[in-house]
C-alpha cells in the first residue's frame, strides 16, 4: 500500500526531470517514426497543389514566438510548396510580435528556391484592428497596405498592380494561434468568397473543426503533427518531422503518468472505504 | 452629454455597418471603408494605453526602493533600449525590420527565446497536472480522460507504432495472418472520428450558443441598453 | 558570425533563466521576466509607429491633397482622445473613440456572425439522417445547444438530453485537453531543439 501512496504524492521535480529527459533523449538519439498523413492535411495540400503557376496565395502570420515551434515549420513547408509550384506569395500578419517570424522564413525559403522579392513574393506587413482590416481588404487592399513591410509602395511591384482585393487572391493560408482565424472565415470567407485553409496550434485547432465539416475551410494542419504531415506531402523534412518522435515518447509518458496516477487513486480510495 | 454623445456614436457607426452590409453601394460603401480605415488607425493608439501605467508603476517602485526595484530598472532599460535600437535601425536601415538590424537582433535573440520559453514551461506544468489531478472520479471525468488519452495516442505516430505492435503480437498466434490489419490504423482513425464527429458537434453547439449571445449583446450595445463598456471611465 | 554566436549565447542564457523557474522562483527568472515585459512594450511602441501612425497617418497626410488630407485629422484626434485615459480628470473623453470602435465591432459582429457562422453552421447540421455519423452529429449539436439554453431543473425526458449533452461536451473537452498537451509539448521540443542544436551543436 505504501508504494501507491508514495507514487500518488511523488515530487513534482521528479516529474519535471522525467519529462525533460523524455524530450532530450529522443532528440539526441534521432529516433524516427513514420508519419501518417490525415485527410484534413491532404485536402489543405491539394488546395495549393491544384493552383496553376502564377496564382497568388496570401499567408497570414497570426501567431508569435510563443507558438513558433508549432507554426513556423508549417509556414516553411507551405512556402516551399508555393515556391516549388511558382505560386506568388503575399505575406501579412495580424499578430504584431510574430511578423518578423514571417520575414525570417520568407528570406530562408526564397533563397532556397532563388525567388526574388517583389517578383515572386512580397511582405506587406501589419496593421492594427484585424476585423476591420479583413473586411476592408475585401474592397481595396491599398486602403490599408499602400506600402509593403519596408514602406515601399506596393504598386512598384509588377504582380501587385493587378491585386486590388480578394478577387485576385486564389487562396488564404492562415497560421492561427488565436481567434483571428474566425475573422478570416466570417468576413473574408463568407462575405467575399475567399477560399482558405488553416495551420493552427494544438490549442486552437479543435475550435476550427466545425468550419471544416461545414466546408467553410479546405483543411486544417493541427499542431506539430500537422506540420510533419505537410512536410511529408511535399517531401521536405523539417522540424515538424524531426519533432514527432519526441512528441510520441512524451505523449506515451504522460499516458503512463495518467494511468499510474489513477491506479494510485483507486488503490487509496479502496483503502479508505 | 458625457454619456449621450458616445451612445449616439455607437448607434450611428453600428447601424451604418449593418446598412452597408445590405446596401454596399454609394454612399454607404465608401463611408464604411473610411470608418474601417479609421478603426485601424485608432486601434493602434490602444496599443499605447498600457504604456503609461507600466512605466509609472515601475518608476514609483524605483523611487521608493520597493523590494525588487532592481528588476524594475531592468524592465525600463529593456523598454528604452528597444525604443533606441528601433529608431536607430530605422535611421540606418530604412526600416527597423530589416533582418540583420540591431532591432531584429533583439527580436531574434531576446524576444523569441523569452516568449517561447515562457510558454514551453507550461509543458512541465500540464504533465504534472495530468499526473496529479487527472482522475476518473466520476463518469464525466472518465469520459474526458478517455477521450484525452485516445487523442494523445492517435494524434501522434505513437498510435500507429502501438497498433502495429499489437497486430504483430496477435499474429504470433499459430494459423493467423493478421498483418493486413496494420492498415486499419485504429488509433489514428479513432482520433479522426472523435475530432470530426462528437468534438465538432459539441463545439458547434457551444459556439452557436455563444454567437447568439454575442449577437444579442451587439444589438443591446447599438441600441444603448448595454453601457458597461463606457461606464467604467 | 560573431554577432550570431553572441546572440545564440544570449538566447540560451535567457532560455535557461526562464527554465530555472521550474526549480523555484529566483532572481535569474525575475530578470528574464522583467526584461521580457520591457522589451515587448518597446516593440509595441515601434510597431504602432512603423505600421500604424507613420504609414496610415503621417505618410498619407503628406501625400493626400484637399479635403482627403484634412479628413485624416478625424482618426488622429480620435486616437489622441483615446490617450486621455492616461489622465484621471479627462478620462471620460476617451469614451468617444471607445464608442466608435465598439460601434464598428458590434455592427460588423452582427452581420458577420449571422452570415459567416450561424447560417453555414446550421446548414451543415441539417443533414439527412442516413448514416450513423450524421445522426451522432445532429444529436450532439442539438443537445449541446439545449444544454446551454435551458437553465431550469432537468427532469424526465429533459434529463436524458442533459446526460447526452454532457457526453458530447466531455468528449470535446477531453479532445481539447489532448490537443493542448500536444501543443505544450511541441513548444518544449522547440526550445530543447534550440538548446541542443543551435547552441550546443549536439544534434
Amino acid at each position: 500500500m505504501k508504494f501507491w501512496e508514495r507514487l500518488g504524492a511523488i515530487d513534482r521535480k521528479i516529474i519535471y526531470t522525467v519529462i525533460g529527459l523524455a524530450v532530450i533523449i529522443p532528440l539526441v538519439t534521432k529516433l524516427t517514426f513514420p508519419i501518417r498523413v490525415s485527410d484534413t492535411v491532404r485536402n489543405a495540400y491539394n488546395s495549393i497543389e491544384r493552383l496553376p503557376a502564377g496564382s497568388i496565395v496570401m499567408i497570414s502570420i497570426d501567431y508569435d514566438a510563443a507558438s513558433g515551434p508549432e507554426l513556423q515549420p508549417m509556414l516553411i513547408a507551405v512556402l516551399r510548396h508555393c515556391f516549388k509550384k511558382n505560386i506568388k506569395v503575399i505575406l501579412t500578419g495580424h499578430w504584431a510580435l510574430g511578423l518578423p517570424l514571417g520575414e525570417i522564413a520568407l528570406n530562408q525559403v526564397a533563397a532556397e528556391y532563388h525567388k526574388k522579392y517583389g517578383q515572386d513574393y512580397i511582405n506587406i506587413g501589419y496593421r492594427p484592428g484585424y476585423t476591420a482590416l479583413i473586411v476592408g481588404i475585401g474592397r481595396e487592399i491599398r486602403d490599408f497596405f499602400s506600402t509593403d513591410y519596408k514602406r515601399v509602395p506596393i504598386d512598384s511591384f509588377a504582380f501587385m498592380r493587378r491585386v486590388h482585393n480578394y478577387n485576385e487572391i486564389n487562396l488564404l493560408v492562415g497560421l492561427e494561434a488565436g481567434a483571428t482565424g474566425d475573422a478570416w472565415v466570417l468576413y473574408a470567407g463568407a462575405r467575399y468568397g475567399l477560399k482558405m485553409f488553416f495551420g493552427a496550434t494544438g490549442v486552437s485547432a479543435p475550435d476550427l473543426y466545425p468550419y471544416l465539416q461545414a466546408k467553410q475551410i479546405e483543411g486544417i494542419l493541427a499542431g506539430l503533427q500537422g506540420a510533419a504531415e505537410y512536410e511529408t506531402l511535399i517531401n521536405e523534412k523539417g522540424t515538424g518531422t524531426l519533432g514527432m518522435p519526441t512528441q510520441s515518447v512524451v505523449h506515451g509518458l504522460i499516458i503512463i503518468f495518467i494511468i499510474l496516477g489513477n491506479i494510485s487513486y483507486f488503490v487509496l480510495r479502496r483503502k479508505k472505504e | 452629454m458625457r454619456l449621450q454623445i458616445p451612445l449616439i456614436v455607437v448607434l450611428v457607426t453600428g447601424l451604418l455597418l449593418i446598412v452597408t452590409f445590405f446596401i454596399p453601394h454609394e454612399p454607404f460603401g465608401s463611408l464604411e471603408q473610411r470608418f474601417l480605415i479609421w478603426y485601424s488607425i485608432v486601434a493602434g493608439f490602444t496599443m499605447l494605453l498600457g504604456l503609461d501605467s507600466l512605466t509609472r508603476y515601475h518608476l514609483v517602485r524605483i523611487r521608493d526602493k520597493i523590494k525588487g526595484w532592481g528588476f524594475s530598472i531592468v524592465l525600463l532599460l529593456g523598454l528604452f533600449i528597444t525604443l533606441g535600437l528601433g529608431f536607430y535601425s530605422w535611421a540606418k536601415y530604412q526600416s527597423p525590420f530589416t533582418l540583420g538590424s540591431p532591432f531584429m537582433f533583439l527580436y531574434t535573440y531576446v524576444i523569441i527565446p523569452l516568449q517561447a520559453t515562457m510558454f514551453a514551461l507550461l509543458a512541465f506544468f500540464i504533465a504534472s497536472a495530468a499526473y496529479r489531478a487527472f482522475r476518473a472520479r466520476t463518469t464525466e471525468a472518465t469520459l474526458l480522460l478517455v477521450a484525452a488519452v485516445l487523442i494523445m495516442l492517435g494524434r501522434v505516430p505513437l498510435g500507429g507504432w502501438l497498433w502495429h505492435r499489437m497486430v504483430d503480437f496477435a499474429d504470433l498466434i499459430p494459423g493467423t495472418h493478421l498483418a493486413g490489419l496494420k492498415n486499419l490504423e485504429i488509433f489514428a482513425r479513432i482520433n479522426d472520428w472523435i475530432m470530426d464527429i462528437p468534438q465538432t458537434a459539441a463545439k458547434r453547439g457551444i459556439f452557436i450558443g455563444a454567437t447568439l449571445g454575442g449577437i444579442v449583446m451587439s444589438i443591446r450595445i447599438i441600441l444603448g441598453i448595454e453601457r458597461s463598456y463606457i461606464s467604467g471611465s | 558570425m560573431i554577432l550570431h554566436i553572441l546572440g545564440t549565447w544570449i538566447a540560451a542564457g535567457l532560455t535557461i533563466a526562464i527554465f530555472s523557474f521550474l526549480y523555484k522562483d529566483n532572481p535569474f527568472y525575475k530578470f528574464a521576466e522583467h526584461l521580457y515585459v520591457g522589451v515587448s512594450a518597446g516593440f509595441g511602441v515601434i510597431y504602432v509607429w512603423a505600421f500604424d501612425l507613420k504609414p496610415m497617418l503621417v505618410d498619407r497626410f503628406i501625400s493626400e491633397h484637399g479635403v482627403e488630407r484634412w479628413i485624416l485629422l478625424v482618426p488622429a484626434i480620435l486616437g489622441i482622445l483615446m490617450l486621455t485615459r492616461w489622465t484621471e480628470k479627462y478620462a471620460y473623453i476617451s469614451r468617444l473613440p471607445i464608442a466608435f470602435t465598439v460601434g464598428i465591432g458590434a455592427g460588423l459582429g452582427i452581420t458577420g456572425s449571422v452570415q459567416g457562422f450561424l447560417l453555414p453552421q446550421m446548414q451543415a447540421t441539417l443533414l439527412p439522417l442516413t448514416t450513423i455519423n450524421n445522426v451522432i452529429l445532429v444529436i450532439g449539436v442539438v443537445t449541446t445547444i439545449l444544454y446551454f439554453y435551458f437553465s431550469h431543473e432537468f427532469k424526465g425526458a429533459s434529463n436524458i438530453i442533459l446526460r447526452v449533452a454532457i457526453v458530447f461536451i466531455m468528449v470535446s473537452f477531453g479532445a481539447s485537453f489532448g490537443y493542448t498537451v500536444m501543443a505544450r509539448i511541441s513548444l518544449l521540443i522547440g526550445r530543447m531543439f534550440f538548446l541542443l542544436s543551435d547552441w550546443l551543436h549536439i544534434i
